[in-house]
C-alpha cells in the first residue's frame, strides 16, 4: 500500500516529460530551420571565444558542494528524530543537543579555516 | 595551457615584431599559471553591462579577476580626422556625437576652444545660457548614470525613474535649443539662438522639483544595505593612482583630489556662481557614487543663480568676420550676405597657432587640442576625452575583484563609449 | 455513462488524472504571472506595461509570447553536446513538476498522498540543479557556466538552513505530511504556524522565505542569472521552446515553493476566519490566493532589491542563516521540552 502510494509520482513525472516532448517537438514542427555556422557559433560577447569553457575550474566552487553534502547528511538524520521528538522525550532532546553539538565543532572548524571565505 | 599568447586583439594572425613587443607590453595576459585553472573571458564589446562597446579582457580564477585589460575602438569614427576636413563651424553637430548623453556640453567645449583660438569672446548672456545648458547636460547624464548604475548592480526600478527625470531635461533642450537630443546648440561667437521665456520658465520648474524626485530615488539605494555591500570597498583607485592615470572629473574626485576645472581653471561665467566641489576619498565605487549624486545638488544650485544673474542683451559677439550672421538679415543685408558667403565657403581662418582649452564636463576634463594652419579647418584636431583617459584606470581597479564587481565598477567610472573610441 | 464510470473508478486512470490537475493549475498560472510580472513591474517603474495585446491591458501578452517562442527556430550550438543540451530543459522541468506531487491544493486533493511530503519536496527541488548544471556545461558557454556553478553554490548552499526552518515545523507537529501540517493549523488565522508559535516559527518562516528566494534564483538572490554579469546566465545558449520550458520551470518553482510556505506557516487551504468560508472547494481558492500573495511579494522584491555579490550571498548563509536556524531549532526543541 505504501509503495502504491507512490504510483501518482511516477506518473507526474513521465506526464511532465511527456508535456516538455510535446512542446519541443511542436516548436521543431512550427519553427524554422536554417542553421548557419555563425548563428550556431558559441556566444561569447560578440568576439570568437577565447579557449573553450571546459576547462578546469577553480576548486572554490566545489568545496561549497562538499561541505553541502556533510550538512545535509546531518540534516537528514534530524528528520525522523523530529517526527518523533514528542515520544522521545528528554532524553531524544539529549541526544540531539550532542548531535548538533559535534556539527558545531565541525562548523567553528571550517569557519576558522576560512573555507566559508569567498575570496 | 600555462604559456599562452592571448593578446587584446585576440586573434592568432601574425604581426609585425615591433607591433607584438608594443602590444605584449601592455596586453599580455600570459603569466604562469602552474595549476591551469584559469579562465580567459571576453567581456564585451556584445554585452548588457559594459556601457555600449567596451571591450574587456579578463583573465579569472574563479570568479577573481586576476588582470583585466580594457579594449576600446568599437565605436570610433574617427572625428579627430574627420574634422581635419570640415569647416570649424561644420564640426559642431560632431561634437554632439562624442558624450551623446550630455550634448550640449561637447558643444560649449568645442566652441570655446576655437574662440580661444579667435581670440574673441561670447556676450555674457550667451555665457549664462551656455552654463545652463551646460549643467543641464551634466544633470542629463548622471541622471542616466544614477540609473544605469542601479541597474548594474540589479535594482532595475531605478533607470525609469531616473528616466523619468532626464525626460523633461530633454523636453527642455527640444524649447531650447529646437532638437531633443542632438543639440549643436553652441556657435562660434555665441549661441544658435535666444534662450525665450518659455525655456527659462520650464527650466526653473525642473531645478524646482528635481531635489524632490532625487530624494525619491536615493532612498531606494542610500540606505539599502545590499547596494552599499556591494560598492563599498571595490574598484580602489589610490588618489596616487588616480594622478597617474589622468583619472578626471567624478572619478579623481571620487579618490580625495579636489580638483574641478570649473574651480580651478574658470572660464565662462563659473566664478560668479557660489558652488562646491564635492569630494569623497573613499577611492571606491561607494565614493564615486556619492560624488556624482551631490554633484547633481551643485548643479542645480549652479542653474538656479544663473538664472537669476542672467542678464538681458544680444547672444552673438559683435565679430561679423567670425560670427555666422542671423537668417534672416542674409536675405535682407548686402553686408551679412556676404559675410555668410565668405564664412561658408572660406571659413574663419583663425590665426596659426595652437590652443588647448578643457571644461569640466559631466565625466571630467573634456578637453579640445586645435592646431590651425591659418586656414578654414583646422590642421589637426584632438580630443581629449575624459571617458577615455578614465577607462585606462580601469585595469588598476578591477585586479582582486570578483565578476559582479566589474559592473559596478564599469558603472561608477560611467565611461561613453561614443566619446572614448571618438 | 457507466463504462466512464468505470474507467474513472480504475485507480490508475484516477491518479493520472489526478497527476494532470497540477498541470492544469501550472500552464494558466505561468501566463498569468509572466503577464501579471510585467504590470508589476511596469507599474512601480511609471509605466503602463504590455497594453494593445488582446484589448483589455494587453491580458494576451503571454499568450503572444508564448506562439512568438514557438515559432521560433529550435538552435543547437555547434560546439554543445547535443544530447546533454536537449535533455537539461526536461530535467529543470520535470524537477519542478515533480514537487506538485506533494502540495496539498484542498483537504481533498493532493496528487500524491505519502507521508513523507515535507522531505520528498526538499528532496526532489535540488533535482533542478542538476538540469541546470547539464544545460550550462553542455554549452559549451563560459557565462552558462559561470551561472551554473554559481546556481549549484546557491541552491545547496541555501537547502541548509531551509531545511533546517523546515525541521522546526516538523517538530512542532511530528509528521512529514504536509496534510498533517495543515490540519495542525485549523482554526482562526492566529493559529497559524506563522503567528501561532511566536517567535520560533516566525524566524522559521523568516529563513524558509530568504531561501526559497535562493532556490529559485530571485532577487535579491538571481546571481545566477544576473543579465548584467552574466549576459543571461545558465541559459544564455538557450532559444525557441527550450528556453521556454526553463521560464516555465521557473515560474513553476516560484509557485512550489511559495505553496510550501503557505503550508508550513499560513495554514495552507485552511480560511483565515475558522469554519467560515471553509470547505474543499474554498480550500483551493485560499490556498491559490495565498500562494498568489506570495509569488506578489516576490515580484515586489525583484523590482526593488539589487542583487547580492556571491561572496556576500554565501556569508548570509553560512554565517548568518545557518547559526540561526540552528539556534532555532535548539530553542524550539527546549520549549516543547517546558510545554510538555
Amino acid at each position: 500500500m505504501v509503495l502504491l502510494d507512490y504510483v501518482p509520482i511516477f506518473i507526474m513525472v513521465s506526464l511532465a516529460g511527456i508535456f516538455g516532448l510535446v512542446l519541443s517537438k511542436a516548436s521543431e514542427i512550427f519553427g524554422p530551420k536554417k542553421p548557419n555556422p555563425e548563428k550556431l557559433s558559441t556566444y561569447e560577447s560578440g568576439m570568437q571565444p577565447i579557449r573553450t569553457a571546459r576547462e578546469r575550474f577553480s576548486v572554490k566552487f566545489y568545496l561549497v558542494a562538499m561541505l553541502f553534502i556533510l550538512f545535509d547528511v546531518e540534516i537528514v538524520f534530524l528528520y525522523p528524530w523530529a517526527a518523533v521528538v514528542r515520544e522521545l522525550r528528554l532524553f531524544g532532546f539529549i541526544e540531539m543537543l550532542i548531535f548538533v553539538a559535534v556539527l558545531l565543532v565541525g562548523y567553528v572548524y571550517i569557519l576558522k579555516k576560512g573555507a566559508l571565505r569567498w575570496d | 595551457m600555462s604559456k599562452q599568447k592571448l593578446t587584446a586583439a585576440g586573434g592568432t594572425e601574425p604581426r609585425s615584431a615591433l607591433l607584438q613587443a608594443l602590444l605584449d607590453k601592455d596586453t599580455m595576459l600570459e603569466f604562469d599559471d602552474p595549476l591551469g585553472s584559469d579562465m580567459v573571458l571576453n567581456m564585451g564589446p556584445q554585452h548588457p553591462a559594459t556601457h555600449g562597446v567596451l571591450r574587456l579582457l579578463i583573465r579569472l580564477d574563479g570568479e577573481t579577476v586576476v588582470r583585466a585589460i580594457p579594449d576600446v575602438g568599437y565605436l570610433h569614427r574617427g572625428y579627430e580626422k574627420l574634422a581635419e576636413s570640415c569647416s570649424y563651424h561644420e564640426f559642431i553637430p560632431h561634437t554632439d556625437r562624442l558624450d551623446y548623453l550630455s550634448p550640449i556640453s561637447n558643444n560649449v567645449a568645442y566652441v570655446l576652444a576655437v574662440e580661444k583660438l579667435l581670440g574673441i569672446e561670447a556676450p555674457p548672456r550667451a555665457q549664462y545660457i551656455r552654463v545652463i545648458g551646460a549643467e543641464l547636460s551634466r544633470l542629463a547624464s548622471h541622471l542616466v548614470w544614477f540609473g544605469s548604475m542601479a541597474m548594474d548592480v540589479g535594482a532595475l526600478t531605478l533607470l525609469l525613474w531616473t528616466f523619468r527625470e532626464r525626460e523633461r531635461i530633454q523636453d527642455i533642450w527640444d524649447i531650447l535649443t529646437g532638437v531633443r537630443f542632438t543639440t549643436s546648440f553652441a556657435r562660434i561667437g555665441g549661441l544658435a539662438q535666444d534662450m525665450s521665456d518659455e525655456s527659462a520658465q520650464m527650466t526653473k520648474e525642473f531645478i524646482d522639483q528635481l531635489p524632490k524626485n532625487l530624494d525619491e530615488c536615493e532612498s531606494l539605494l542610500n540606505k539599502n544595505r545590499i547596494f552599499i555591500g556591494r560598492c563599498d570597498g571595490i574598484g580602489i583607485l589610490s588618489k596616487e593612482d588616480a594622478i597617474a592615470m589622468s583619472a578626471s572629473g567624478p572619478v579623481l574626485r571620487g579618490s580625495g583630489v579636489a580638483r574641478d576645472i570649473r574651480r580651478d581653471e574658470p572660464y565662462l561665467v563659473y566664478p560668479e556662481l557660489d558652488f562646491d566641489v564635492i569630494t569623497f576619498d573613499g577611492c571606491d565605487s561607494l565614493s564615486r557614487y556619492y560624488v556624482r549624486l551631490n554633484e547633481m545638488r551643485e548643479s542645480i544650485k549652479i542653474i538656479r543663480q544663473a538664472l537669476e544673474k542672467m542678464p538681458k542683451g544680444p547672444v552673438s559677439a559683435q565679430e561679423p568676420k567670425r560670427v555666422l550672421p542671423k537668417k534672416e538679415r542674409i536675405y535682407t543685408k548686402m553686408e551679412e550676405l556676404i559675410h555668410d558667403f565668405m564664412l561658408i565657403n572660406f571659413g574663419i581662418n583663425p590665426p596659426v597657432g595652437e590652443v588647448y582649452h578643457a571644461i569640466e564636463s559631466s565625466k571630467g576634463e573634456l578637453g579640445f587640442y586645435i592646431i590651425s594652419d591659418g586656414r578654414g579647418h583646422p590642421w589637426r584636431l584632438k580630443i581629449r576625452s575624459p571617458s577615455f583617459m578614465n577607462i585606462q584606470a580601469l585595469p588598476i581597479m578591477l585586479k582582486g575583484g570578483m565578476i559582479s564587481d566589474i559592473v559596478a565598477i564599469i558603472g561608477s567610472i560611467d565611461p561613453v563609449m561614443g566619446e572614448a573610441d571618438k | 455513462m457507466e463504462s466512464i464510470q468505470a474507467i474513472l473508478n480504475n485507480p490508475y486512470v484516477f491518479a493520472a488524472l489526478m497527476a494532470l490537475a497540477p498541470l492544469l493549475w501550472i500552464l494558466p498560472y505561468a501566463l498569468f504571472a509572466i503577464w501579471f510580472e510585467r504590470k508589476v513591474s511596469a507599474h512601480m517603474q511609471d509605466r503602463l506595461g504590455p497594453m494593445r495585446t488582446g484589448g483589455w491591458h494587453g491580458w494576451s501578452q503571454s499568450i503572444a509570447d508564448l506562439v512568438k517562442l514557438l515559432l521560433k527556430e529550435d538552435l543547437i550550438p555547434a560546439k554543445s553536446k547535443h544530447g546533454l543540451f536537449m535533455l537539461a530543459p526536461y530535467v529543470v522541468f520535470v524537477g519542478s513538476y515533480a514537487a506538485y506531487a506533494v502540495i496539498p491544493f484542498t483537504s481533498a486533493y493532493v496528487g500524491s498522498e505519502i507521508n513523507v511530503g515535507i522531505f520528498y519536496f526538499v528532496a526532489v527541488s535540488s533535482l533542478v540543479v542538476v538540469g541546470i548544471l547539464m544545460g550550462a556545461w553542455s554549452s559549451n558557454n563560459k557565462w552558462s557556466l559561470f551561472g551554473a556553478m554559481r546556481s549549484a553554490a546557491q541552491i545547496v548552499s541555501y537547502e541548509i538552513p531551509g531545511t533546517l526552518a523546515i525541521l522546526a515545523v516538523v517538530m512542532v507537529v511530528g509528521s512529514l505530511s504536509l496534510q498533517d501540517i495543515v490540519r495542525a493549523q485549523e482554526g482562526w488565522f492566529w493559529n497559524w504556524f506563522v503567528f501561532g508559535k511566536f517567535p520560533f516559527l516566525f524566524i522559521a518562516f523568516l529563513i524558509y522565505f530568504l531561501c526559497s528566494l535562493a532556490e529559485v534564483n530571485r532577487t535579491p538572490f538571481d546571481i545566477p542569472e544576473a543579465e548584467s554579469e552574466l549576459v543571461a546566465g545558465y541559459h544564455t545558449e538557450y532559444s525557441g521552446m527550450r528556453f521556454a520550458m526553463f521560464y516555465l520551470a521557473e515560474y513553476a518553482n516560484m509557485f512550489a515553493v511559495s505553496a510550501v510556505a503557505v503550508t508550513l506557516f499560513f495554514g495552507g487551504w485552511q480560511s483565515p476566519f475558522g469554519t467560515f468560508l471553509s470547505g474543499p472547494a474554498w480550500g483551493v481558492f485560499w490556498f491559490l490566493s495565498k500562494g498568489m500573495g506570495f509569488i506578489f511579494l516576490q515580484m515586489w522584491l525583484r523590482w526593488t532589491l539589487p542583487r547580492l555579490r556571491v561572496d556576500q550571498l554565501m556569508y548570509v548563509n553560512w554565517k548568518v542563516l545557518m547559526p540561526f536556524a540552528f539556534v532555532n531549532i535548539i530553542f524550539v526543541g527546549l520549549w516543547m521540552m517546558i510545554a510538555q
